[in-house]
């Protein structure tokens, strides 16, 4: 086996291990942006994408790995803006929900 | 430093914002920082990516004007979803939007086994091997990932029924469909240059009907264990990716995606007291458990059904009230009145508070989702740990489109197909309001118990309309 392979088994099983010790912190209260956060991130593919679309000469791998491109673009954007939206609606009130939001 | 060099400290700059941006969202406060620093790390690794290959400078404009025109049609299509969508629908964007990272990341693997030049034409030898059943796999759990997740969004959207679709000889299916994708890769690897493209091509379309059969056999009660699921598997499609391409980024940051959907999945699983197996291979409450006769004791006695007018009575002497909201607030889009209730009855001098299942909904935290749009502070919102004792010294429990997280059967009957899911004791408060469309039993097809005990209360109707009327009636008291 090449050394490549191992070094990305490695690298592979570091960062489920990180992974694993940074969700478990995540309160139940922001699993699904959390969710829409990992969508957003794992519209990383849109790096690989773009090296598949750029790495080939003949049309079919371009025309393949454009399209990839397109999709995973729509993940990034799209996952990062709605992540936003979600947590700008998530304010704390120490004071009773019946009082005005912000004071004047 | 060279060009690789500069790329690699690029990749490990992204790498750690992705990893802050997950830490961040350990607590509200910072979350929105996080989101931002992911979206920096990606936009670091977009950009050095595409100076990487520009400064080759070998494809000329035509391609670069074809990735620019790529990005920005993605990037609109994203940026409207996301404007557009209402809270209620996040369940269906998050399942459709797994499906891209499938789709990109079958078509990363057949970009990258039909190049010239790429390692299916290299000397036969264990590179080589390796490097194959690298992209056979990536193709695999990429269509998995995309079939799957568009019938989730299907189901979740309604146009395909939420009943688990069960064909007598499925676990067959789903075994010999994974051992002719594992099979295939032996031609795949004995094929000169690209002529196994056939084989690849067989692959994913197996992997794909494999994903369609799979998420076809789930229930609706489970899909927040699917969506989970699909998540953790998007997230290795883009790992696998990563190795299919030598991309270190890739794998970091498909590997962190991926154990995050694992454990999402796992914390579902664990409220419903079933394994993940159970759940993807189950079918729940089908034919399998409630075999006729074997069913959960029929609950006996009437339900006692009570007007709008004898609830905003109830509510009114409330000293303490819990609202348990489920699926049916979501479809009634009753959160806002909701709050309005919950605002009318504090000023009154009423603690409100909610109560959360970790199931409750059909995404992992769908209801503090819709609960922050309409308003709700978030420190009124408790999870069931934090809850579950509170319930006997509370006056008045409101039921909002619940069902099966508020059964009582869970913890009574042996024979309740739930028998075991730890739920929210609201039958344990002074007396309990269901808010319901009628008496039909809930996804998971289990009768309630909770319905005919003496201080339950039925509130027939739409939810929000009823709501609407009860801040109506609680405010003209008061």
């Amino acid at each position: 086996m090449s050394s490549e392979i191992i070094f990305g088994l490695y690298i592979f099983a570091l960062a489920t291990f990180v992974g694993y010790q940074v969700i478990s912190r995540v309160p139940a209260l922001l699993h699904t942006p959390l969710m829409s956060g990992t969508n957003a991130i794992s519209g990383i593919s849109l790096v690989g994408s773009l090296v598949a679309a750029g790495r080939g000469h003949d049309a079919i791998s371009t025309a393949l790995g454009t399209i990839a491109v397109a999709a995973a673009t729509i993940n990034v954007v799209g996952g990062f803006m709605i992540t936003d939206r979600m947590l700008r609606m998530f304010k704390s009130k120490k004071a009773p929900a019946s009082l005005p939001e912000k004071k004047a | 430093m060279n060009q690789g060099g500069i790329t690699t400290v690029a990749y490990l700059v992204a790498g750690v914002l992705f990893i802050r941006s997950l830490g961040g969202l350990s607590k509200q406060e910072t979350a929105r920082r996080g989101n931002g620093l992911g979206a920096v790390g990606m936009a670091v690794a977009v950009a050095i990516t595409a100076v990487a290959w520009a400064s080759r400078g070998t494809e000329g404009w035509s391609m670069a004007i074809l990735l620019i025109a790529a990005l920005t049609i993605g990037g609109f299509i994203g940026g409207w979803l996301a404007r557009r969508v209402e809270m209620t629908g996040m369940p269906e964007l998050v399942a459709i939007l797994h499906s891209f990272v499938g789709l990109a990341a079958v078509l990363v693997g057949f970009a990258s086994y039909m190049a010239p030049g790429a390692a299916a034409f290299d000397q036969p030898g264990a590179e080589r091997t390796v490097h194959l059943v690298e992209v056979g796999v990536g193709i695999a759990v990429g269509a998995l990932t995309f079939t799957g997740s568009i019938i989730a969004w299907a189901k979740l959207r309604g146009t395909i029924s939420g009943k688990p679709l069960l064909l007598s000889s499925r676990h067959g299916l789903n075994a010999s469909a994974a051992i002719a994708i594992v099979a295939l890769c032996v031609p795949l690897v004995l094929a000169h240059g690209t002529s196994g493209l056939p084989y690849l091509v067989t692959i994913a379309i197996l992997a794909g009907l494999l994903g369609i059969h799979l998420v076809m056999a789930i229930g609706g009660a489970d899909m927040p264990v699917v969506v989970s699921l699909l998540n953790s598997y998007s997230g290795w499609a883009a790992a696998a990716a990563g190795f299919v391409l030598a991309n270190d980024l890739l794998i970091v940051t498909g590997a962190l995606v991926g154990s995050s959907g694992a454990i999402l999945s796992i914390i579902m699983c664990r409220a419903m007291n079933r394994s993940i197996l159970n759940v993807i291979f189950g079918g729940f409450g089908t034919a399998d458990h409630t075999t006729t006769g074997a069913f959960a004791a029929v609950p006996v006695g009437d339900v006692q059904e009570l007007k709008l007018d004898g609830v905003a009575a109830l509510l009114r002497d409330a000293k303490r009230v819990i609202v348990v909201p489920g699926y049916g607030m979501a479809v009634a889009r009753a959160q806002s009145s909701v709050f309005e209730l919950t605002r009318a009855l504090r000023k009154g001098g009423c603690e409100v508070l909610f109560a959360i299942h970790p199931v409750a909904g059909r995404l992992p935290g769908h209801m503090n989702v819709l609960l922050a749009e309409a308003g709700v502070p978030y420190n009124l919102v408790l999870e069931m740990d934090e809850i579950n004792r509170d319930f006997p010294r509370t006056d008045a429990v409101l039921v909002i489109g619940a069902n099966d997280i508020v059964n009582p059967g869970a913890l009574e009957d042996p024979k309740s197909a739930i028998y075991g899911m730890p739920v929210l004791e609201v039958w344990k408060a002074k007396t309990v309001v269901v808010l319901k469309r009628g008496m039909a039993a809930g996804y998971a097809g289990v009768e309630n118990p909770l319905f005919y005990l003496t201080n339950t209360r039925m509130l027939f109707g739409d939810a929000k309309k009823s709501i609407d009327g009860l801040v109506a009636a609680v405010k003209a008291s008061s």
